[in-house]
This record gives structure tokens, C-alpha cells and sequence, in this order.
């Protein structure tokens, strides 16, 4: 493997929400065009977590940081990170009002102020990428789920950025669907795109992972290549959670 | 290979449509309701031929004078003879044309807002018309010779009263709306007092506060328009209404939307003014149209501060010793005038709601 730097350090994170101590002590590091899967029960913080990375979630102790910008409560670092970090949400949170196209262009016509023709041509051609060129013009309820989830990570595209953060995108999708999306993320993972995803998919995390990480109860409970990480499961947790994964 | 060919739906049962069908189930479905139908039509024959009789039938539409109603119905000659006291207040005869013309470019700007397609430029031509509008009705400039607003009345001042009132009191509403929603705490708090205070007031007093009292606190000379003082009170009036309808549809947007907007790098004001605020008052729509109506029918308070609207106009003229004792057909006039209103208005919230309908199928 070639040397690679760190793009995102997570130290120490600490999350409460109330009483509930959501994020205990957690510690990882990302490096460049590492693609993570992050799996683990539900309530176990993984979207927690990785919505931490671009400030969804406030923490109250420990640090990230994102291309070396620590994150703190400051607009002007918030706004850096979010330029360098894109989403993809469960229910991809597409904007209702706007036009497909206008939905992939909002960010580079706004944030970058880049000229609205230069932005519609990146915008086609990332949706050409994810392969619903044709359906630039309709507004995202006309669209099946599949096809709105390929418009949100071909929106997260737009930004052009360096870490894409996926909350477990096929999750709310029918199952016919989840194969579309997941091909669009096979894809990007063979670019030099650090991606962090939530999700269950254990065939796409087999297929393209570098490290699995297995969350339980707020915490990292194991951390693995995907060989070792299936083979070789160190924790009975994580024994019990891939018995009932895989077990159909 | 099986070929498919379009066919007719086929027809419902005959014991499930048509006429009888329609009775059965929508008038005479239980005694209670068989009750209740007879009892409107009861209501409408008792009410709906002697009205019929009165403003039509029996009805004198033609003439000049008080002697040629003698038909024992409606005397519409009243309204014809006072019609321009209805229209215009005491606003002089020979200016009168300055308020048609800003009827007329209202037409214009509707006509230029279906063809202008920048946001920006329709905002800016709706400033122009505004100031315009007021320039020309007021005079002053341009060799026009002025007409005090206490000169102006009836129907003319009802529409702009509403229309000033409403235009300015939006953005102030956006602006309390989004404070109400705010993580600040000073802004929240000021909102909500000032929401929560204006909504505590009738605007009967508003209105006496800002012709009676607002002046004990200006210097000594200082005279500040009537009108004018009643058009802000109005519009601050108005704004906490407006904020209370606009909070409604902010909190129908879904946390989604605000996260995924954050996360795309939006700004505060970029994120509720491209993508919170156009779902949000979308929801709005027909609480703000409500909120619109009202205040057209509110408008009718401002009689009590000496201003003369169309309602006070009738009142004034029916007053008129000549024409004693024809207050019902000034009324009925009244009401048809306001009905007329509110229906536009209503009709235009649902055709809005249907062009910002995005919520479209295959």
C-alpha cells in the first residue's frame, strides 16, 4: 500500500445526548482514498459518529479533524470542513421545490458561485455518472427511490469533495433498488474518494471495504480488514451480530 | 406472444350512481338527515324568492331621483347616484383619472409578472409600482397637484389600505417568523414578546394607539399623516399574524431538509431563503391568503379613526338626507363588493398552490 496521510482523526469522542452517553471514548483515523464501512447494532452510534465528522451533531469532548482544520464551534471552520465533506442521507433529504437539476446546481451556484452554465454542465455530468441524465428536469417525487438516492450522491458529487459520508444509504430504499445505488458507490470507490459508510450491505463492504469498523453500544468494538473482519471475528458481539446478519 | 389492447373501464353497478344514487346517499341517508334537507330547502324558498322579488323583480334600476323608486323594491338608483362616493371617497372629480391609471398599470404588472421569469426584477417592479402608484395618487411631482389623503376614501382606500398593509407587513413577518425559530435566544425572545403582544391587542386599539397616542410622543408642530400612521399601525399588526402562519410552515419542514442543507455548505440565510422558506410558505399559502382577507374586512376599522372606506362611504351616504332610509341596498352593495373581493382572493390562493405544486407523479 502507498503512503497516505491522515484526512480525518477522530480523539477521544465523547457524546451525550441528555444523560445518554451516545459516543464513549471513540478514536479513529481516516487516510486519503481509504474507503470504512461502519457497522454495528442500531443505537450503537455509527450515524451518530459520522455525522459528528461534518458538524450535524455537536459533541462535548475529544476532537476531529478534517484535513487537519480542527473542529470547533466556529463558523468559518465549520463552513471549510463542509466544503471538503459531502452526505448522502438515509432518506436522501432531496429538496422537494427544485428540479433535479437545480437541486445539484444550489450548492456550486451558491457556496462556489460558480456561473449557473458551468455549474449545469458539472451538474449533467455527474448525473450521466449515476446514470439519470434524462430526468434532470422533474422534481424528486417523481423519481423512484433508487433514482433519488443516485441524484443526492451525484448532488454530494457537485461539491466536489475530498470525504463522502454515506448514513446508510440503502436502508429505506425496496430491495430492488438497493443494487443501483450500491453499483454507484462501487464505482466511486474505485476513484481516490475517502468514503466513510454506514450500512449493512456486507457484500459491498466484502467487495470494496479497506477497514470494517464494528460499533456497539457507542463504542468501537472492532476494527478489521474485511478478510479478518468476516474470518476471524474476535468479539463474541460481533460474532452474534454477523451470525444474524449473514445468516439468511 | 399475448397482445394487449386498451379497453374501456367498465361501468360502475346502476345501484351506485346516478341521480337517485346521488340523493339517496348525500340528502336522505338517515331520518336526521332527511330532517335536515328539508329543513334548508324550507330555509332557501323562504329566503331565496322575496329576496329575488326585492333586488330584481320589484327593483328600480333607472332614473336620477329619489321619485323614481317606485317599484317597492330596491332602489339601485341610489347606488348609481353615489357610486363615485363609493369609488373614490372625496377624492376631486378631475383627478379621479390618477387612480384609474394605477388600476390600469396594475393590470400591466400582473401581465409583466407572468412573462418576467428573474425574481429579482419582478421584486424590484413591484417597488416601482408601489412608489409609483403613491406618487400619482398623492401628486406633488411632475406638475400634478396634490390630493391630501384625507380627501381620499371609499373603495379606493379600502384596497390600498389592505394592499399597503399586507405588502409591507410580509417581509416583517418572514423576518419575526424566522426569529421565533432562531437559536438565539435574545432574537427568540424578542419575537415571541412582540408576537405575543401584538396578538394580545385588537387592532381597534393599534389603531387608536397610532392616531391618539403615538402623537403625545412627538414633538410639539410635529404632524405626521393620518394615513400613514394607520397603515403602520396596521402592518405591524398584521406582520405578527403573518410570522404565526409562516412558523406553521416552517415547522412543517422536515429536520432532513435543514441538515441536508447544512451539509451541502449553505449559509444561515442561504439555507431558509433557497430552501426552507419556498417549501415553508408554500404549506402557508392558504393561511396567508387568510390572513389577506381578514385584513381586507379589518379595513373597515380604520372608519373609526376618521378615515373613510368604502363601508363608512356608505354609511356617510345613506346618511345623506335626501336619500334617507335606502341603508339596505347600500349594504347589500357593500357586501357584494367585499364578497367579490375575498373570492378573487381566494380563487388566487388555490391557482398559487397548484403552480407551486412540485409534489407531481409519473
Amino acid at each position: 500500500m502507498k503512503e497516505r496521510k491522515e484526512i480525518i482523526e477522530i480523539k477521544n469522542l465523547n457524546k451525550w445526548y441528555g444523560d445518554f452517553h451516545v459516543l464513549k471514548e471513540v478514536n479513529l483515523t481516516v487516510k486519503t482514498g481509504e474507503i470504512i464501512v461502519v457497522c454495528g447494532p442500531s443505537g450503537s452510534g455509527k450515524s451518530t459518529l459520522i455525522r459528528c465528522i461534518n458538524y450535524l451533531e455537536q459533541f462535548q469532548e475529544g476532537s476531529i479533524s478534517v484535513e487537519g482544520i480542527d473542529l470547533v464551534n466556529d463558523v468559518k471552520k465549520i463552513k471549510a470542513i463542509r466544503e471538503e465533506v459531502a452526505m448522502v442521507f438515509q432518506h436522501f433529504n432531496l429538496f422537494p421545490h427544485l428540479t433535479i437539476l437545480d437541486n445539484l446546481t444550489l450548492a456550486p451556484i451558491w457556496v462556489k458561485k460558480m456561473p449557473r452554465k458551468e455549474a449545469e454542465a458539472m451538474a449533467m455530468k455527474y448525473l450521466e455518472r449515476v446514470g439519470i441524465a434524462n430526468q434532470a428536469n422533474k422534481y424528486p417525487n417523481q423519481l423512484s427511490g433508487g433514482q433519488q438516492q443516485r441524484v443526492a450522491i451525484a448532488r454530494a458529487l457537485c461539491k466536489n469533495p475530498k470525504i463522502m459520508l454515506f448514513d446508510e444509504p440503502t436502508s429505506a430504499l425496496d430491495p430492488e433498488m438497493v443494487a443501483e445505488v450500491l453499483d454507484v458507490m462501487i464505482e466511486l470507490a474505485k476513484e481516490d474518494k475517502t468514503m466513510v459508510c454506514v450500512t449493512h450491505e456486507m457484500g459491498f463492504a466484502k467487495k470494496v471495504a479497506d477497514r470494517i469498523i464494528f460499533m456497539d453500544a457507542g463504542q468501537i468494538v472492532e476494527e478489521n480488514t474485511p478478510e479478518e473482519f468476516f474470518q476471524h471475528p474476535e468479539s463474541e458481539r460481533l460474532k452474534l451480530f454477523l451470525e444474524q446478519i449473514l445468516s439468511h | 406472444m399475448a397482445v394487449y389492447s386498451k379497453k374501456e373501464a367498465r361501468k360502475a353497478p346502476s345501484n351506485v350512481k346516478g341521480l337517485t344514487f346521488w340523493l339517496r346517499e348525500n340528502l336522505f341517508s338517515s331520518p336526521f338527515n332527511v330532517a335536515l334537507t328539508l329543513l334548508g330547502v324550507m330555509l332557501l324558498v323562504w329566503v331565496i324568492p322575496p329576496f329575488i322579488k326585492w333586488a330584481y323583480l320589484d327593483a328600480n334600476f333607472a332614473g336620477s331621483t329619489r321619485e323614481d323608486c317606485t317599484g317597492g323594491g330596491a332602489c339601485w338608483v341610489f347606488i348609481r347616484m353615489k357610486i363615485d362616493m363609493f369609488m373614490y371617497g372625496f377624492y376631486p372629480s378631475e383627478f379621479r383619472w390618477r387612480v384609474n391609471t394605477v388600476y390600469g398599470l396594475f393590470l400591466v404588472l400582473v401581465a409583466a409578472f407572468r412573462y418576467l421569469k428573474s425574481p429579482v426584477l419582478k421584486i424590484v417592479l413591484a417597488h416601482v409600482y408601489f412608489i409609483a402608484g403613491f406618487l400619482l395618487v398623492h401628486g406633488g411631482l411632475a406638475g400634478l397637484e396634490v390630493v391630501p389623503t384625507d380627501k381620499w376614501g371609499g373603495l379606493m382606500l379600502t384596497i390600498m389600505v389592505a394592499a399597503v398593509g399586507i405588502v409591507s407587513a410580509f417581509p416583517l413577518g418572514v423576518i419575526l417568523a424566522l426569529g421565533r425559530a432562531s437559536h438565539l435566544p435574545i432574537i427568540r425572545s424578542l419575537s415571541v414578546t412582540y408576537i405575543e403582544f401584538i396578538r394580545g391587542v385588537p387592532l381597534i386599539t393599534i389603531l387608536f394607539m397610532s392616531s391618539v397616542i403615538l402623537p403625545l410622543f412627538f414633538p410639539e408642530g410635529m404632524n405626521f399623516d393620518k394615513l400613514l400612521r394607520a397603515l403602520i399601525g396596521i402592518a405591524m399588526f398584521e406582520a405578527a399574524y403573518i410570522a404565526e402562519n409562516i412558523r406553521g410552515g416552517l415547522q412543517s419542514i422536515p429536520k432532513g431538509q435543514y441538515e441536508a442543507a447544512d451539509a451541502i455548505g449553505l449559509s444561515y440565510w442561504q439555507k431558509m431563503f433557497l430552501v426552507i422558506l419556498p417549501q415553508a410558505l408554500k404549506v402557508a399559502i392558504p393561511n396567508l391568503v387568510g390572513v389577506s382577507i381578514a385584513l381586507f374586512q379589518d379595513t373597515t376599522l380604520v372608519l373609526i379613526i376618521g378615515l373613510f372606506d368604502l363601508l363608512a362611504m356608505v354609511r356617510l351616504s345613506a346618511a345623506d338626507s335626501y336619500w334617507l332610509g335606502y341603508e339596505t341596498e347600500g349594504y347589500v352593495f357593500v357586501t357584494f363588493i367585499f364578497w367579490f373581493f375575498c373570492y378573487m382572493m381566494s380563487n388566487f390562493s388555490q391557482k398559487l398552490e397548484k403552480r407551486f405544486n412540485t409534489n407531481l407523479r409519473k
